[in-house]
């Protein structure tokens, strides 16, 4: 939170005068007049069906019986935590969530250097690295889908010389190549978000200690790791951040390319699918909290493991 | 100079290969929409429509007759344009206060946008779902546009605070001096400067309503309100074990239109927008 407490310093240094405490009382209530919307419709549609979840997940409720809700304590937890399945979609998500994660980093990044050093046509590669960005995803899982299909797709012919592929070569019809599409199309679709972000990072990092590094006979790479990327960690780290708990909520593509079969379900497909497909509110309040916990807990291990300070990376350029 | 020319042949290499990345996979969903619905049938691979498969602009024809695809369309638009203006409102009001006034609460209001942006979306459909069935709001645009609203807002928020901050706001009174009325000197020097950050909060917002998906399926259950995207999703056509892809792409290509417009016209914007809202906040 270091802009707010530099915000503080640069209001006070334009107005010297000793602070006037009926008018910040006012100040105050103003500004809580104006946040007030805003944090209520966040509040109202997170915090309160999130309290609710949490109630109803204490009983067996099924809307296909809604007379017969009883209340049974933890159990619907203790249902949900002992089923393979429940764990089966976690180690799923998980490992789209590492994999995505790590291949949109390094072609996010050299997609920044390549950016970073364009001088002509900048406008026409930003908007096509915008495009992506801009494509719906449920979209961008059709596209790559008939891509992968071996009756109208391409991609069996265009990988006709790898072992073991040939125009027959069915993608969907097991869980290793099923996984390799959906997380072609989730790697598509996001990684020129993250090359913006790693592109304004790598805005940050000084011209005059990268022509030192050069002078002093640093090669490409040292230059790399010793100047360049210790000095953007602010903009990787918040960039993985924002991108693994992204994957971690994987739902649209799965939903489309697969609909869970084979084994690819995520844990946000096995809420959706126990609360919209087989109106169990009970257990699916149960998989909601476990899903809310479960990303709190990725949340709080990156920023852990890396040591992410978001005052650090929110310090203006 | 040796080097010179070849970072500068890496430069090439790699701008060939941004492109070819980002468009590639469009250009594929464009071509398979010319392709014929006969020829999707019986098996058309490779990128282009083989000869005698093309299909013309049939697909895209048949996509505008289809009453419940055009009505999908008329929905998305409604919702993302009615949450995105509504929802900038409450932002510009809310990141006002956070870069211009002191209170306590600040920390709390970005600590509180911060979280519901990482919020698991999925976790609140159960509950959503029977909370809107109760008030009577589920499968009708109210009921879409208000989550939308509230998934926005943090973005948004962000996004305009980060903007506000770097607004000279002491030419407002610079202003008055000079004899401009409180209001000429909010119109005339303030909104030209603060615009530019609210339009792009704007198009931010406005492509997150049109991506979302979650809501979308699971909130709604008749065209009433359905949006493009669970439109795309739920669309079968008449062989259900056969999904007519060109109808599809064309369909997709239809959905994607409106983006790449506000893309090409407001790249700058969107860029400055989305790594202000993600790095600088």
């Amino acid at each position: 939170m270091t802009s707010v407490i530099a915000n503080e310093a640069k209001s006070s240094s334009k107005a010297p005068k000793p602070p006037d405490s009926d008018r910040s009382r006012t100040e105050n209530r103003l500004a809580l007049k104006l946040v007030a919307p805003a944090i209520v419709l966040m509040l109202v549609v997170t915090a309160f069906p999130m309290l609710r979840a949490l109630y109803l997940s204490l009983f067996s409720y099924s809307l296909t019986a809604p007379d017969d809700r009883e209340f049974i304590g933890l159990s619907n937890y203790w249902t949900a935590l002992t089923d393979q399945l429940f764990w089966r979609d976690t180690g799923n998500t998980v490992f789209i969530m590492i994999v995505t994660v790590v291949f949109e980093l390094v072609i996010g990044f050299a997609f920044a250097m390549v950016m970073h050093k364009v001088i002509f046509a900048r406008g026409t590669i930003r908007t096509s690295i915008l495009v992506p960005y801009g494509v719906i995803t449920v979209v961008s899982g059709f596209a790559w889908q008939f891509a992968f299909s071996n009756t109208n797709g391409f991609i069996n012919s265009w990988l006709g010389w790898l072992p073991g592929i040939d125009a027959d070569f069915s993608w969907f019809d097991k869980y290793s190549t099923s996984m390799i599409a959906i997380m072609a199309s989730e790697i598509w679709k996001t990684t020129p978000f993250m090359s913006l972000l790693l592109l304004a990072g790598l805005a940050q990092v000084s011209e005059d200690m990268l022509e030192a590094a050069k002078v002093d006979g640093a090669t490409w790479w040292q230059r790399l790791y010793k100047v360049i990327l210790p000095n953007m960690r602010a903009a990787i780290m918040v960039a993985v951040l924002f991108r693994a708990l992204d994957a971690y909520r994987i739902f649209d593509n799965i939903f489309v390319m697969t609909a869970g079969a084979n084994g690819t379900e995520s844990i946000s497909f096995l809420t959706y699918r126990q609360v919209i497909e087989q109106f169990q509110l009970g257990i699916g309040s149960a998989l909601s909290v476990l899903l809310f916990l479960s990303v709190l807990v990725v949340a709080l291990v990156i920023v852990k493991l890396f040591r992410v300070n978001l005052a650090d990376a929110r310090q203006e350029s | 100079m040796a080097t010179d020319t070849k970072s500068k042949v890496g430069t090439g290499v790699g701008i060939a290969a941004i492109l070819i990345w980002c468009l590639l996979p469009v250009a594929w969903i464009v071509s398979l929409s010319f392709k014929s619905q006969d020829a999707v049938t019986n098996g058309s691979p490779g990128f282009f429509p083989s000869s005698g498969g093309g299909a013309g602009f049939d697909n895209y024809q048949s996509v505008f007759q289809n009453d419940e695809f055009a009505r999908s369309i008329l929905n998305s638009i409604g919702i993302s344009l009615i949450a995105t203006v509504l929802s900038v409102i409450f932002a510009t009001l809310a990141a006002y206060a956070i870069a211009r006034l002191e209170f306590g609460a600040k920390t709390f209001v970005l600590t509180t946008a911060l979280v519901i942006a990482m919020f698991p979306v999925v976790s609140l459909v159960g509950p959503l779902f029977d909370m809107w069935r109760t008030l009577g709001i589920y499968d009708s645009w109210l009921g879409l546009i208000i989550p939308y609203m509230s998934f926005t807002l943090p973005l948004a928020i962000w996004t305009l605070s980060a903007f506000f901050r770097e607004i000279p706001w002491e030419m407002e009174q610079a202003a008055q001096v000079d004899g401009a009325t409180s209001w000429q000197a909010f119109r005339k020097v303030i909104v030209p400067l603060a615009a530019p950050g609210v339009f792009t909060a704007a198009i931010l917002t406005f492509f997150f309503a049109w991506n979302d998906f979650v809501f979308g399926i699971s909130l709604t259950s008749t065209e009433r309100a359905r949006p493009i995207p669970a439109a795309l999703s739920f669309f079968v056509g008449n062989d259900p074990f056969n999904r007519p892809a060109s109808l599809l792409a064309a369909g997709a290509v239809v959905a994607t239109v409106p983006i790449v417009i506000i893309v090409l016209f407001f790249q700058r914007k969107i860029v400055a927008g989305l790594t202000a809202g993600a790095v600088k906040g």
